[in-house]
């Protein structure tokens, strides 16, 4: 299994396809039963409670991030949020006041299929306890219109490993799908080593992606790491989200993982969430980013 | 002078013998030589401690082709300690319990220690700087 770093041009040029969109399985999907067009949206890393330099508008970031989904036309099928969605807190009264905050600013959401994992901010001091009670699970999986989708969770345990028992699930989940079915995994952190100096991985990540090896049509969607990025392992190709708080650097640009400083010229630049789009007649998703505000 | 001289062929006996025993021993110490030569450098230990949110040293300074084993324990809680570059982890780092992270710098260089083990609200600044010097 070979890893790739792959820019947007590249990803273009491997998929075969233009304009702003990405495809990340193989061309020439067959027609899955019940498959019908439809999109929805991701959003991540949105550290509700988060104050700081690198994001003066902190408080209303959410909100306006909010009123951009909710003017998206048509609206998306649903939302699934990639984790992180409240800065960490030491205080495990605190931290379920900011979930709570966090649900009632999304609350404001016009679409009512929303999904969620967690981040390592969420979960990973009390594995996962306070997520659970405000989120439900952090492992699962759902099918909609003819494509598989798997939350799995490498953040509760804060040693960042997906364990054993999830693997076996993930493993045992999969084997009911048909190796050229369509699926779409959604993680927090990285499956594959993608910055480990700036623990940007998963412990066991290879295991995981040596379980999706068998599908040809699967791709990952994940965040953790506040910025767009492309990465293929073999034939799957792993997507992670911006931010809606701060901007991080590229993987390994510098020796410290500190956010991009605020720029009052451009507010929000460097966050965004995105609209994937899954077509009936092929196999891949579709990409498109959006940003916090269209001004942005 | 014949060499069926029973003198001389003790002599002679006593000369192969000393030879013998000289050329082994002669081996013997260029062997042990030649081992300590090639013996790999002696282990350096290095001792910290880890407490939310910081390392007792926030750098390391190490040779490159020493071997190093980094002896840590936590003051607190849980927390990690990896140094990627040099692939050397410890599962986990436990309160009162000392841990050894053993690896050799193959290269010069900065690298990177931190805690891969997440430990509260400051855990991402929890990291350190290994130079490593020829």
């Amino acid at each position: 299994m070979t890893n790739s770093t792959i820019d947007r041009r590249q990803f273009l040029k491997l998929a075969g396809l233009g304009g702003a969109v990405f495809a990340s399985g193989l061309p020439g999907f067959a027609h899955a039963q019940g498959a019908q067009d439809f999109y929805f949206v991701q959003l991540s890393d949105t550290h509700w409670g988060f104050e700081g330099e690198p994001n003066p508008d902190a408080k209303v970031t959410l909100e306006k991030a909010v009123a951009s989904v909710n003017a998206l036309s048509p609206a998306p099928d649903f939302i699934m949020f990639t984790g992180d969605l409240t800065h960490t807190t030491d205080d495990p009264a605190e931290r379920r006041r900011r979930m709570g905050e966090f649900k009632e600013i999304i609350g404001a959401l016009k679409v009512k299929d929303v999904r969620f994992i967690p981040g390592e901010h969420d979960a990973s001091l009390d594995r996962g306890a306070a997520f659970k009670e405000f989120f439900g699970k952090t492992i699962y999986s759902f099918d909609y219109k003819g494509v598989h989708f798997v939350a799995l969770d490498n953040v509760s345990d804060p040693a960042a490993s997906l364990g054993q028992e999830q693997l076996d699930w993930l493993k045992a989940d999969l084997a009911k799908q048909k190796p050229e079915a369509r699926i779409v995994v959604f993680t927090h952190r990285p499956l594959f080593d993608l910055a480990p100096q700036w623990d940007w991985a998963t412990r066991d990540g290879a295991k995981a992606v040596e379980i999706m090896m068998p599908y040809k049509n699967l791709t990952v969607f994940y965040g953790h790491i506040h910025q767009e990025h492309h990465q293929m392992t073999g034939h799957i190709a792993h997507h992670a989200a911006k931010s809606l708080i701060f901007p991080l650097p590229a993987p390994g640009s510098q020796p410290r993982r500190t956010p991009l400083a605020w720029n009052p010229q451009a507010p929000y630049s460097g966050l965004g969430f995105r609209e994937i789009e899954i077509k009936a007649a092929y196999g891949a998703p579709e990409i498109n980013e959006l940003p916090v505000v269209k001004s942005a | 002078m014949s060499d069926r001289n029973p003198n001389n062929l003790a002599r002679r006996r006593a000369l192969l013998q000393g030879l013998r025993f000289g050329g082994a021993a002669g081996v013997l110490a260029l062997g042990g030589i030649g081992l300590k030569a090639l013996a790999a450098p002696e282990e350096v230990r290095i001792k910290m401690t880890v407490k939310r949110f910081e390392f007792s040293q926030k750098e390391l300074r190490v040779k490159k082709g020493v071997p190093v084993v980094v002896e840590i324990v936590s003051e607190d809680v849980p927390h990690g300690f990896a140094i990627p570059a040099f692939k050397a982890r410890a599962e986990v780092v436990m309160p009162g319990k000392p841990t050894e992270v053993r690896f050799t710098p193959d290269q010069v260089g900065e690298f990177q220690y931190l805690c891969d083990i997440f430990c509260g609200s400051k855990h991402e600044e929890l990291e350190g700087l290994l130079i490593v010097t020829a």
